[in-house]
């Protein structure tokens, strides 16, 4: 397909790896905050290219990785009232709370369905006006603009049966948390290309100088990840800390202004809670007063539902080979393939555990492999 | 390396361990086969079963049977390309050519629920009327039961297989040898795309059909000739991914293949790139894998690609030992990654 | 491929993804025109793909192999 598989070509794949190698001096941790990249990168393999000096760390770029269990819990909640109708991004479902998740309300009898985009919750409760319908709107800054889409048409058209559970996510709060930390490795950020080309890519300016690391807009084709991984380590060869643009194609400075716009008329900046941290100021995005009828946490009295993260995760996984999320260490660790940060996988089911088998396959024997693999 | 103040984000591992049936449990992914193993096998242990092929293999005198059942449950009954009685009948025939078999007798036993139309009823006989004679196999015996409105699905078929095994060698996981070549014997993902498009109104340019046929011809035609065939695998729930691994893990061998040597249509993975589906994990209903010796593939693709069935026909990986159970595959760009089998159904991803 | 819809917020389009064809909102890329293409995220294009840039994974890599020639050469 046109401007997809041009960027996957083998050959312009080595070169650039080849080009990574012959400038690399040193070791360098660089992390990408994206879902999407780092399903790229586990999916083809790029970080098998990269010469061993360069870590790539997967940051909290998927909102399945950073959901809170609380608001997974409001989600149960609310999807287990009878007569609702509970609309979502099929990745969610398997995000575990405490104990349960959307899929088993799903056996249990609740009405929960798969949606691409949130025009099709509307959509839905559009053609069952005596039912509620509620859409889980998650996301970072690239699904802000559907969504509030969404509520802008509801509003217009009065469909006052549809309403939206929030947990809308801000990237650069998430990038000064890990930055602002004391024992953080990071040295560079491939920033998520999707999410600027709605934002542009200003707003990473001043954080580029505050902590003096390059940020590099990048795209999701496994060319653009190593390009953008080229132009950060060219940078951090060089000592420089720009917010440089890789995704040119698909990104400019200051972004899509109409979709900017109706994000400013429909939501506006909120805390937020992230899974495993709890809240961090100004780092996610709410309805406006305007668009308050349509927020679902307030329809369905769950707003002041509070639940501690545990500090313990669902496991299950030793089917997977992981050993107690517990272990798998915090962002701005180094985080190597064999700890990997595997949330961004659930959608993938298990891609990360495999990803992280694979590394310890390559990394020993051959001879202890088998056995290895079956642990 | 996890000091005290830096923030913790914890990865939301999926639960596996659920107390009640689960859709996943049906998805041809682990939840599946962990109830197999944990929950059927152990209680009614014997060789065939333990052989976890498509098909029981049973020894009458001198002849071997292949003994296979299956249930159809699929929605929507009728789809591009097929309908829930050519499913029927097609995969129990597949099921059984995998075991090297000519599919002889099927029987069919119909779940109906209260209120189906007669004439919904009638076109998937039909269906699987015509699609019985094109394979030459008879339906022998039957059954028919009605549950109360809203207790079905519309329609639930399950069938029962017989044939007698062609082949001289067996045909199943342990058969496999590292060296053997992977065979796929055409494109993959298009039936449970045409499936999807149907469920969310997707349009194609020219539709996207199911691939549901029957592959006993292109088998026969390999055990006709000689090639000495260590076992074959239909790709059903799961795709090929779930396939390659469910034979690594049984015969404990290693899968390599090529992302580059895996067919699939243009428009089939744009409808996969739309949805958020990866291709390897896309259900099929016509098309299998075989494991033949290495020296005999230029021979069996000839033989496979001589058939309508078979005319994407290619080779896309090789057996060896290690790491045993594994499936890997080489990406586009060059560099490895394990083959996963998914947990559950394959849920569209998003971001 | 197709455009249709008065008003902006509405406005959608048909999109063609290598053969399958999907209706997609188009009101955040006003600008475009049947023949564009664009980057779509949950049944909405975000943004127009600048053809003109897209060479630009290419052009790079051609620049810097274009200056590791110059390099060894002077190296000589």
């Amino acid at each position: 397909m046109k401007f997809i598989d041009e960027y996957r070509e083998p050959k312009a794949a080595r070169r650039y790896a080849q080009a990574i190698r012959h400038i690399t001096t040193r070791p360098w941790t660089i992390m990408e905050v994206c879902g999407g990249q780092t399903h790229a990168i586990v999916k083809f393999g790029v970080d098998e290219l990269l010469p061993s000096e360069v870590t790539l760390v997967h940051g909290p770029g998927c909102p399945v990785c950073v959901t809170p269990v609380e608001l997974i819990e409001k989600a149960i909640e609310i999807a287990s009232t009878p007569g609702v109708v509970f609309c979502s991004f099929g990745d969610m479902l398997r995000v575990p709370g405490t104990s349960k998740d959307l899929l088993s309300v799903k056996a249990q009898g609740g009405d929960i369905r798969i949606v691409y985009s949130p025009l099709d919750a509307l959509k839905v409760a559009r053609e069952n006006p005596r039912r509620q319908v509620v859409f889980f709107a998650v996301g970072f800054e690239t699904t802000a603009p559907a969504n509030a889409m969404a509520v802008y048409q509801a509003f217009q058209q009065g469909i006052s049966n549809f309403s939206m559970l929030v947990a809308h996510v801000l990237v650069p709060p998430a990038m000064e948390a890990i930055l602002s930390s004391p024992s953080n490795l990071v040295r560079g950020f491939l920033a998520a290309g999707h999410v600027c080309a709605v934002m542009g890519y200003s707003e990473y300016e001043p954080i580029a100088r505050k902590y003096h690391v390059p940020i590099v807009v990048t795209g999701f084709e496994p060319l653009d990840i190593l390009q953008g991984i080229y132009m950060t380590i060219r940078q951090l060869e060089e000592g420089r800390a720009e917010v440089e643009n890789q995704y040119t194609r698909a990104v400019s400075r200051n972004g899509n202004q109409p979709a900017q716009e109706l994000i400013k008329d429909v939501f506006q900046v909120v805390p937020r809670k992230w899974r495993g941290v709890g809240e961090i100021a100004a780092s996610g995005l709410g309805l406006k007063p305007k668009f308050a009828a349509f927020d679902a946490e307030t329809r369905f009295g769950v707003a002041h539902r509070i639940v501690e993260e545990s500090s313990e995760c669902i496991s299950g996984s030793v089917l997977q080979g992981v050993k107690k999320p517990h272990d798998c260490p915090a962002f701005g660790a180094v985080c190597t393939p064999e700890h990997p940060l595997g949330a961004t996988m659930v959608s993938n089911e298990g891609a990360c555990a495999a990803y992280y088998r694979y590394r310890r396959v390559r990394l020993q024997d051959s001879a202890t492999a088998s056995q290895e693999s079956e642990s | 390396m996890k000091p005290e103040d830096m923030p913790e984000f914890y990865c939301p591992v999926p639960i596996n361990q659920y107390a009640s049936v689960m859709l996943a449990h049906g998805g041809g992914g682990k939840l599946m086969h962990e109830l197999i193993e944990s929950l059927f096998l152990p209680l009614f242990s014997n060789p065939s079963l333990a052989a976890r092929h498509d098909g029981a293999v049973l020894e009458f005198g001198a002849h071997k049977l292949a003994f296979t059942t299956d249930s159809y449950v699929v929605h929507p009954i009728f789809f591009p390309g097929g309908d829930i009685g050519t499913l029927a009948v097609n995969g129990t025939i597949n099921d059984l050519a995998m075991c090297g078999a000519r599919p002889l007798y099927l029987s069919a036993g119909f779940i109906l629920e209260e209120g189906l139309p007669m004439e919904t009823l009638k076109r998937v006989v039909e269906s699987m009327s015509r699609a019985a004679s094109e394979a030459g196999v008879q339906l022998v015996t039957g059954d028919t039961k009605v549950v109360d409105r809203g207790k079905g699905d519309g329609i639930y078929i399950n069938t029962a297989g017989i044939g007698i095994v062609q082949a001289g060698r067996s045909i199943a996981p342990a058969g496999v040898i590292p060296g053997d070549a992977v065979l796929l014997s055409g494109d993959i993902g298009r039936h449970g795309i045409a499936i999807m498009a149907v469920r969310e109104g997707l349009a194609f340019e020219s539709a996207i059909e199911s691939d549901c046929a029957p592959v006993a011809e292109p088998v026969l035609a390999l055990i006709e000739a000689g090639i000495e065939i260590h076992c074959l695998r239909d790709l059903t729930r799961g795709g090929l991914a779930s396939a390659l691994v469910e034979i690594a893990e049984a015969a404990r061998i290693h899968v390599g293949i090529q992302e580059a040597a895996i067919p699939v249509r243009e428009d089939v993975r744009g409808a996969c790139e739309i949805l958020g589906f990866d291709p390897l994990y896309v259900a099929n209903e016509g098309r299998f894998v075989a494991f033949v010796p290495s020296r005999d593939t230029e021979r069996a693709l000839a033989l496979m690609r001589s058939h309508p069935l078979g005319a994407g026909a290619s080779l896309i990986g090789s057996v060896t030992r290690d790491p045993a159970g594994l499936v890997t595959m080489r990406s586009s760009i060059g560099a490895s990654r394990i083959v996963d089998m998914l947990s559950g159904e394959q849920l569209p991803r998003i971001c | 491929m197709s455009i249709e819809g008065e008003d902006p917020l509405f406005r959608s389009g048909r999109v063609n993804f290598g053969g399958v064809i999907k209706q997609i909102n188009l009101a955040y890329v006003p600008e475009a025109k049947v023949g564009d293409y664009v980057l779509v995220h949950v049944g909405f294009a975000i943004n127009t793909i600048d053809e003109e840039e897209a060479n630009q994974v290419f052009e790079y890599l051609r620049e810097m192999d274009e200056l590791a020639d110059l390099e060894s050469n002077e190296a000589k």
